[in-house]
């Protein structure tokens, strides 16, 4: 709001004379606005949520006393070195960054199409509007409908293995294979929404200019289109990536006896009550995610996100 | 750029496969859960509706849906005074820290739930629990509330760069009050924004489930709670079914509503 404006006529009917007064302290003063609109949420995310970041951060270095199962509040870094020493949490940690990235790949050779389609190949706005709706409106269909859902299409004698009989092949069954199709399936609207909004945000003349100068339209697509969609990819990519990979309720739906890096740290919580070694178990998503972001934010895909 | 026809059509054709994938499952849910096999068979051989009825009656399911509404009410109240606070600070001012702050908004729906949930839980049971409160449905209202308040911001952020100042300036020019300003030019022009930033809050608090699980105490339990602890009970099948499927039918009216106020630049930011 501008701050040239010091005085109201007289004439405007803005109420009492106290709110009238502090009506017009607020207009003179902006820092005394942006304190007040900053306080709560400020207080909110930095006391609450922050602080609880860092306290559990805190709680990683401590250990569980052997016997007794208390918290020993004793600075040392055994539980790190547990989890970097061991083998099985370094194979778990490489399995489900494996998940996280072929997750986010399968995402995005579906998401392209479909987005593709509805920003630049559909001529009318209304049936573009409705293949986006069309696809994003299963985001809200609540997650564990959706595990319920693949754990019927793919169990053993489920939906996908009916469909597949008269092929003589069967489904791939729960596991693996049934976990990352899962995770692709519940994160896929998070990347068309982006992509979608970053190829309209394209301007025709751009990819009109390069195709009146020669270009064939795979040309185009590569050398125009695909930079300029880069942060969108990324926007799309942050959900798809960091949702996947501290994922541990869909894994435990439709993924058999596999194992992520998130089911350690829930079962230590949980079975085993061992805080500690939970916080610094979950430490390892937090740097990767937290890397990813500080990576990214350059590219301009927080703005996009 | 100009696409041949045949690119058209494979492009098409991409989309159709992609979109098909989207649906079969959820069609698979709403067609089973009128399968009469108490046990799970498909494809169906007679269809009946006695699971719906069962579902509806379950004091389970009415019991976990009602807290399930107030858990999201309360998340939803307070994301929308915070959210939208900060949207104005970050949008109105710059300030120092601002592009920290942008960051930070963003870490509770980046960062895996269960990190959430257990930073929430451990701060929880330290500092809460020895001033008498005991996990339960308020510690489930401030978690959830945590990670809506993106939602919110999201929406009315753009909104307000949509918009711009002008119309705001022109009012106080015109000697209009800030009071004024604000309730004849301001809250209209975001008023549809927020009605749809709280209506994907709630339905992103409605689905949680992580977070949930580590701030909700014993005696306490959501409807998401409810499904994923009958899952795996095989006598439940019929009626997880069902319910599921009544909740793919709720959830449909309110994130349509949501998209229908906001246009396209409805932000879906959010995660389980």
């Amino acid at each position: 709001m501008s701050q040239a404006v010091t005085t109201a006529p007289e004439s405007a009917n803005a109420g009492s004379g106290v709110g009238r007064g502090l009506s017009r302290y607020l207009h003179r003063h902006s820092h005394v606005r942006l304190g007040l609109l900053l306080s709560s949420p400020v207080a909110w995310l930095v006391i609450l949520y922050l602080g609880s970041l860092a306290n559990m951060i805190l709680a990683s270095f401590w250990q569980l006393a052997p016997f007794t199962g208390d918290i020993v509040k004793t600075f040392s870094l055994s539980n790190f070195q547990t989890l970097l020493t061991a083998e099985v949490y370094r194979n778990v940690a490489f399995r489900s960054l494996g998940i996280a990235v072929a997750v986010t790949l399968i995402d995005l050779l579906i998401a392209l199409p479909i987005a593709f389609f509805a920003a630049k190949v559909v001529q009318s706005s209304r049936v573009r509007y409705a293949i986006v709706i069309a696809s994003t409106m299963p985001l809200w269909a609540g997650y564990l409908v959706k595990g319920y859902a693949w754990r019927i299409m793919l169990d053993n004698n489920g939906v996908l293995d009916w469909a597949l009989q008269p092929l003589g092949i069967k489904g791939p069954g729960l596991g693996l294979p049934a976990t990352i199709l899962a995770l692709a399936y519940l994160w896929l609207p998070y990347m068309i929404l982006p992509i979608y909004a970053g190829l309209e945000r394209i301007p025709t003349s751009l990819t009109d200019a390069s195709s009146d100068l020669g270009a064939s339209a795979g040309f185009t697509f590569r050398t125009v289109v695909l930079p300029l969609l880069a942060p969108a990819v990324i926007a799309g990519s942050i959900f798809t990536f960091s949702l996947s990979l501290g994922d541990y309720i869909m894994v435990k739906i439709v993924g058999g006896t596999t194992q992520m890096f998130a089911n350690i740290v829930y079962d230590n919580i949980g079975v085993a009550g061992n805080l500690p070694f939970a916080a610094a178990a979950a430490t390892f998503p937090i740097l990767v995610v937290v890397g990813y972001l500080w990576a990214v934010r350059k590219t301009g895909a927080l703005e996009n996100l | 750029m100009t696409l041949s026809a045949r690119a058209k059509w494979l492009i098409g054709a991409f989309a159709a496969a992609g979109l098909s994938f989207i649906y079969i499952p959820l069609m698979v849910v709403i067609v089973n859960s009128f399968n009469s096999s108490k046990v799970f068979s498909w494809p169906p051989t007679s269809f009946t509706t006695i699971w719906w009825e069962k579902a509806l009656a379950n004091d389970g399911v009415r019991r976990a849906l009602w807290t399930s509404v107030q858990a999201g009410v309360g998340a939803t109240v307070i994301a929308l005074l915070l959210g939208t606070a900060l949207s104005f600070a970050l949008v109105r001012y710059d300030f120092f820290g601002r592009n920290t702050l942008n960051f930070l908004v963003v870490l509770p729906i980046s960062l895996p739930g269960i990190v959430t949930g257990i930073a929430l839980n451990s701060s929880f049971t330290n500092v809460l629990q020895p001033l008498g409160i005991n996990l339960g449905l308020f510690t489930v209202v401030l978690g959830h509330a945590t990670f809506c308040i993106v939602v919110v911001f999201n929406n009315v952020s753009a909104r307000l760069r949509r918009m711009g100042t002008s119309l705001e300036e022109a009012s106080s020019d015109l000697g209009a009050s800030m009071w004024q300003t604000f309730r004849f030019i301001t809250f209209p022009t975001v008023r549809s924004a927020l009605v749809a930033g709280a209506l994907l809050a709630f339905a992103l608090s409605f689905d949680e489930i992580v977070v949930t699980t580590f701030t909700s105490g014993p005696g306490v339990e959501t409807l998401p709670q409810w499904i994923f602890n009958n899952l795996f009970r095989p006598n439940q099948g019929p009626i997880v079914n069902a319910v599921a499927a009544l909740l793919l039918v709720i959830f449909i009216a309110p994130v349509w509503l949501a998209q229908r106020l906001s246009g396209s630049e409805t932000h879906a930011g959010g995660r389980v």
